[in-house]
């Protein structure tokens, strides 16, 4: 995995081409071309309701696709199995379910790929705390994830990702609601992780403090690709059709999320 | 223990400790995917279940074990297929189940709505010899699956998104998750009642909760708690004369009660103890202007604007 042969460089990890998809009867996606290679940062833009949340949720499986070819790893998405290669960090404000869970075993579920039958060994204990440790997380590890605040719950989603020790991490607005703090933690989490050789998919609001990271951005406008190349730079990014500025804020501008501990 | 000497208090309590374990158990995963109310509308399909023994004179356990399994699967269905008007489709199921059972023993030979009662409410004076053998059995289901796939149904019930991206079959776990939950009803059935079924799998899991920071702990301390409340349920209603099934809820709902009272200065406690931990100060500390602190007091360039003396 560290060391990447030229010929696998080439060959690209997600592929999609010509990807359709419609959420009720709206067409969210028209004919998405998009391919992420073997070690490359691509961050996908675009304005709320552009389509690149369904993009991504699409190459997981989560939205059905109505058209089009999406490869992982070169096998086509309905064939894939090997999700251990994969780490995903889903859209979401919380990590918290409906009854209290650890941060270790909320991280724990992430290891599950690699677990044969659910049983996790000693080395899947190790690989769940290191993965906390990469978040900066590995203090809390046995606190409820009820008492973090927004930036944390995103770094636990993150070292849940990481649990799997994956090739592919996909990442949908990891950035958003996340304190400047956390932020920075999370840039360096993912510096690492590309220095490892690992290839990343991201949608993001703003290329904020990633930007040094992403080899490629990908703009998407009403479910179209729009732009495909280098990153658009500071001014161009602030040009782009409908974005809006997400501040991030400081972990207490949050007073309900500031339980117990923080 | 004279109660003890009696075979259908032996069978009465077995049957209740089982209800106590099974229910909690499996409520945690229902609670934990904001489910909490599955089991009272799988409660209400089984009841069709039980009109259809009467029917067919075969074992009313088994055939509410058949139907709601069967109700189960079809409201997990529902929840794939009909997104637009899920909730409608449910309440559908759920009070065609209830009508369905009501019309089906009025037409057995010899049923009526007052035989319906005893599945209604518990009754577990007249729990059988068959009746434990098929409790027995389908608590060892309920138990295998609650805690042999414990993480997988953990990973589910946090996050379904996340879970389909790990590989885990989430179809057929939601689907074993819905099933078990049918069987935990019958289960309980014949203890608490098909109306009261839902209170032991929701309120014994919200009365852990209150204790309790992580998932196993909240598994553990329910189950315990479910198993507390059916003993002291069954042995309460052998001394007074009680229906045990609403003993049995009314417990369960004192003991959340006193746990949430408890819970708070838990809470303060714990708070301060890591608060100590980690050096943080718990109450926020404003530093005071004046004399004794010279570094905040306002610069002497500064006056108020508009002239206003203090």
């Amino acid at each position: 995995m560290s060391t990447v042969s030229e010929d696998a460089a080439r060959e690209p990890v997600i592929s999609l081409r010509g990807v359709t998809a419609e959420l009720g009867s709206r067409r969210v996606l028209r004919g998405v071309d998009l391919a992420v290679r073997r070690g490359e940062v691509v961050a996908l833009l675009g304005a709320n309701g552009s389509g690149k949340s369904t993009a991504i949720r699409t190459i997981v499986g989560q939205v059905p696709v109505t058209g089009g070819e999406i490869e992982i790893f070169g096998t086509p998405r309905r064939r894939f199995r090997d999700w251990a290669r994969v780490g995903y960090v889903p859209q979401r404000t919380t990590a918290a379910g409906g009854v209290p869970a650890t941060v270790t075993e909320v991280v724990s579920s992430g290891r599950l790929s690699r677990a044969r039958f659910g049983v996790l060994r000693r080395a899947d204990r190790d690989a769940v705390r290191h993965a906390l440790e990469q978040v900066g997380m590995a203090d809390r590890a046995r606190d409820s994830v009820e008492a973090l605040s927004g930036g944390q719950h995103q770094r636990v989603l993150i070292a849940r990702a990481l649990a799997s020790v994956p090739e592919l991490l996909i990442m949908d607005e990891p950035m958003a609601g996340v304190d400047l703090a956390s932020q920075e933690v999370l840039a360096a989490t993912l510096r690492e992780q590309v220095e490892r050789g690992v290839s990343v998919l991201l949608v993001l609001h703003e290329l904020g403090p990633l930007e040094p990271l992403i080899d490629r951005a990908v703009v998407l406008r009403d479910g179209c690709v729009l732009h495909d190349g280098p990153p658009p730079r500071a001014v161009g990014q602030h040009a782009l059709p409908g974005h809006d500025h997400v501040h991030p804020h400081a972990d207490h501008a949050e007073p309900t999320r500031t339980g117990l501990l923080s | 223990m004279d109660l003890l000497n009696y075979a259908f208090m032996q069978r009465a309590l077995l049957a209740a400790v089982l209800v106590g374990v099974t229910a909690p158990a499996i409520g945690v995963y229902l609670v934990q995917r904001r489910q909490a109310l599955m089991g009272d509308g799988i409660g209400h399909v089984a009841m069709t279940g039980v009109g259809l023994g009467f029917l067919l004179s075969t074992s009313p356990v088994w055939m509410a074990t058949a139907v709601s399994v069967l109700g189960a699967v079809l409201m997990e269905l529902i929840r794939w297929y009909g997104r637009t008007r899920g909730d409608i489709a449910l309440a559908m199921l759920f009070y065609g189940g209830m009508a369905g059972g009501v019309l089906l023993i009025n037409v057995a030979p010899g049923g009526s709505t007052s035989n319906l009662t005893s599945y209604l409410f518990g009754s577990l004076s007249t729990v059988s010899e068959s009746d434990v053998t098929a409790i027995c059995l389908l608590a060892a289901f309920v138990v295998a699956v609650t805690l042999l796939l414990r993480r997988q149904l953990f990973a589910v019930s946090q996050d379904e998104e996340f879970a389909r991206v790990t590989g885990l079959p989430v179809r057929a776990l939601n689907l074993l998750t819905a099933v078990t939950a049918a069987v935990t009803v019958t289960v309980a059935m014949r203890v608490v009642g098909l109306l009261l079924v839902s209170a032991l799998m929701v309120v014994p899991v919200a009365a852990a909760q209150q204790l309790s920071r992580s998932f196993a702990a909240t598994f553990a301390i329910a189950v315990a708690i479910g198993v507390a409340v059916t003993i002291g349920g069954t042995v309460t209603s052998y001394y007074q004369d009680v229906p045990p099934g609403a003993t049995i809820v009314l417990l369960t709902i004192a003991v959340f009660v006193v746990l949430t009272a408890l819970s708070a200065p838990l809470a303060r406690r714990r708070a301060r103890a890591a608060a100590q931990a980690s050096g943080d100060p718990l109450e926020c500390a404003i530093p005071q202007a004046g004399p004794d602190r010279p570094d905040v007091r306002v610069p002497a360039t500064r006056s108020p604007g508009d002239g206003a003396a203090v």
